[in-house]
């Protein structure tokens, strides 16, 4: 009977061990349905790639694995994001999250699974500002930028063109309203002039009243928070041919080829901010991702790579697989000081953080963690040229 | 401020006048006139409200736009102006084969019953649906552009250059082609209704069918003549529009409901009242939804200056106020300024 018990306590021992040291489980909580389900395998591709590199590697905390486990997020319905992000805690044990992906559901869910469980939430692509004051108790990341940010980025960028006062339109959604809110703010604060704000619709004909509204108020440049291949591009149209405007400031969603191919020289001198970085780190994760076989032709497939990766790394940098005890250490192997970290470089960082050492984690996105868990964004900031779209600069 | 000084200042708030308010509301408002005529003489002739009339002219501008880029392609242009203009003839040929058609299978049907209004008002939603549908199957519900040739009759630059003054004026060749063709449309469609028998012929079936058919009037004829018209009317405004503005089926719908309602303040059946009806919404929508600061910090004493917007409504309220006005009109005066028929 003793010799029983005894073998039991010792296997139960064993058990426990294993299970605790050499496989833990992440879950991968995408939109597999719904709005964006065209962009999340490749998203979650990017995700199970780092896992994978991190257990081949073999040099997580003496070898523990990491397996993703799929949920789907759906990316509108709250209720079932939640249930199926509980799901993942409850019943396949998950330590940390990579996902929600979209705004609204990624709230849920750290408020109605991640905090009341204690799991740590990295989000590859919510982008809402209303998630930066979210209460999340620290466990709450994300590797794509708020839109408050690109505010910010634009008007340093008006402030350096020497721009004085501006007249923002936006397009009538959440995202054109969050924008030009979050650029008001910014460039207000920065001492510019904002002479309107005022909403124009998609799909309308005709913006000459919209843009009659504009002129009324003046300003040097306008600030179209809006679509290029909707309602944006009537009111610079517009605003050309009343001689309202000439010069435009342009946020990411007016970036696109359609937008010199029909206006070509006549905004030269335009400008705008678009996510994208030059680091190094970009090109190697489209290497990476081809030899796994993920598209990266999408958004957020890097954003995804790194919000797994900094799990991973900041797992080996606390010494533990328990979210409460690395939720404080993302940050830590995010930013600098350290040694700089490529997609396709995390075993390196392991072994570096291994030996005591410390590391700067860049990825493919440039990720530097501010204001409390958020990615800070890197964008490009482009100059119409010659009816071309050209790079000014990287910030 | 001496006198010189104040009648420039004037000059200046007038220009910034024409140029956000009166040449873009002159322009729409010849554009809604077009539209609204043709409403007004199915009204008068046939006898219903005609829901499909929006998208008969997204249907006569898209076989307007698709004869236009066949041109194009084959190298045939206008000179400064627009290609469409060659092609207009054709779109107008096919529009009123398929206006022709839809009164021979669908109105024709109702005519012969005699129908009450309402079941022609409830069909001609069904030809909406039906030509909607169809424009979208042929040419796609996006924006489609189709104009070439000058964009300028006057830039803005060029007007700065010639007279020196900070403010600046732009008319577009399509602006200024829309209204001489309006003037010349209207002017054909007056002499013929006035001047020439048929045109009698259908002012009489209008004014009352049984005299009409009495003294020998050929029914069907009339029909015919009046959907021949109808299709131009319906043709050259859609096409106008999109050269102008921009061509996209969903808008010709959205236009349905101005259009009614420069018909009904004009009165319904009088092609007078629909001109001037086009003029009062088009000038209401853009007067009313205007910010009027900038001509105002010109045209007032320095004293008076404003600092507000001086906007009464945002412009999101533009169709609004089209409908505010269809409804005063109808409480009011439901004949229209024009004494057409009541609804």
């Amino acid at each position: 009977m003793k010799k029983l018990v005894l073998a039991s306590a010792v296997t139960l021992a064993l058990a426990t061990s294993v299970a605790a040291a050499d496989d833990v489980k992440v879950g991968v909580i995408m939109s597999f349905t719904g709005p964006i389900e065209s962009l999340t395998p490749a998203m979650a591709g990017g995700a199970e790639m780092a896992l994978a590199e991190v257990s081949e590697s073999g040099a997580l905390l003496d070898g523990t694995t990491l397996t993703p486990v799929r949920g789907d997020a759906t990316c509108i319905d709250s209720a079932a994001a939640t249930a199926a992000a509980e799901r993942l805690v409850t019943s396949d044990g998950i330590v940390a999250m990579v996902g929600p992906d979209c705004s609204g559901v990624t709230g849920a869910v750290l408020a109605n699974v991640a905090v009341p469980n204690g799991i740590v939430l990295i989000s590859p692509s919510a982008t809402s500002p209303a998630l930066s004051t979210a209460e999340d108790e620290g466990l709450f990341f994300r590797t794509a930028p708020s839109d408050a940010r690109q505010g910010v980025v634009m008007a340093e960028v008006l402030k350096e063109r020497g721009v004085e006062s501006a007249a923002i339109t936006y397009t009538n959604n959440d995202y054109g309203k969050g924008l030009a809110d979050a650029i008001q703010e910014a460039y207000e604060g920065m001492g510019g002039s904002v002479t309107i704000v005022a909403a124009h619709d998609d799909g309308k004909a005709d913006y000459s009243s919209e843009v009659a509204a504009l002129a009324a108020a003046g300003g040097d440049v306008l600030i179209v928070a809006g679509y290029v291949d909707q309602g944006g591009k009537g009111i610079i149209q517009a605003s050309l041919d009343t001689g309202a405007f000439e010069t435009f400031a342009l946020p990411d969603g007016m970036i696109g080829s359609s937008l010199t191919d029909d206006l070509g020289g006549d905004i030269d001198g335009s400008f705008g901010t678009v996510p994208g970085t030059d680091s190094p780190g970009a090109a190697a994760m489209v290497e990476l991702a081809a030899a796994a076989g993920v598209s990266t032709e999408g958004p957020y497939v890097g954003e995804s790579y790194d919000a797994a990766a900094l799990i991973a790394l900041a797992m080996q940098a606390a010494k533990s697989t328990s979210s409460s005890d690395f939720a404080g250490s993302v940050e830590t192997v995010a930013n600098a000081p350290g040694e700089k970290i490529y997609p396709g470089e995390l075993a390196k960082a392991l072994g570096i953080l291994a030996e005591g050492g410390e590391i700067d984690y860049e990825g493919a996105t440039a990720v530097e963690l501010i204001n409390g868990g958020e990615t800070a964004g890197a964008y490009r900031e482009i100059l119409i040229e010659g009816g071309e779209i050209t790079t000014a600069t990287y910030r | 401020m001496g006198e010189d000084g104040s009648s420039v200042e004037l000059l200046n708030a007038l220009i910034v006048f024409m140029n956000f308010v009166g040449i873009p509301a002159i322009t729409y408002g010849s554009q809604l006139a077009l539209g609204a005529l043709g409403l007004t003489l199915v009204y008068g002739i046939l006898r219903f409200s005609n829901f499909a009339h929006g998208d008969t002219m997204a249907f006569g501008a898209m076989v307007t736009i698709l004869f236009t880029w066949g041109l194009q392609a084959l190298g045939i242009s206008f000179g400064p102006l627009p290609t469409a203009l060659l092609a207009l003839p054709f779109g107008i040929a096919v529009t009123a084969v398929w206006l022709l058609a839809t009164d021979r299978v669908i109105y024709r049907f109702y005519r012969r019953q005699r129908a009450v209004p309402v079941i022609y008002l409830i069909a001609s939603a069904g030809v909406m649906f039906v030509t909607n549908g169809l424009v979208r199957f042929i040419i796609g519900p996006g924006d489609q552009r189709f104009s070439d040739g000058e964009r300028f009759i006057i830039s803005v630059r060029e007007f700065k250059a010639m007279t020196g003054l900070p403010e600046g004026l732009a008319i577009k060749t399509t602006q200024g082609l829309t209204v001489v063709t309006a003037i010349v449309v209207v002017t054909l469609l007056f002499w013929f209704l006035n001047r020439t028998r048929t045109g009698k012929s259908m002012r009489a079936y209008s004014d009352n069918e049984d005299l009409a058919l009495l003294s020998g009037i050929d029914p069907e004829r009339v029909v015919m003549v009046t959907w021949l018209i109808v299709a131009a009317l319906a043709t050259i405004a859609g096409t106008l529009y999109g050269l102008d503005k921009t061509f996209k089926p969903f808008v010709y719908f959205q236009l349905l409901l101005p259009m009614f309602a420069a018909a009904v303040i004009g009165g319904l059946g009088s092609p007078l009242g629909a001109i001037v009806g086009g003029f009062v919404i088009a000038f209401a929508e853009v007067i009313i939804t205007y910010a009027w600061k900038k001509v105002l910090t010109y045209a007032l004493p320095e004293a008076w200056e404003p600092s507000g917007l001086m906007q009464l409504l945002s412009t999101d309220y533009k169709f609004a106020v089209s409908f505010a006005l269809l409804v005063v009109v109808l409480l009011f005066k439901p004949t229209g300024l024009f004494k057409g028929q009541s609804l």
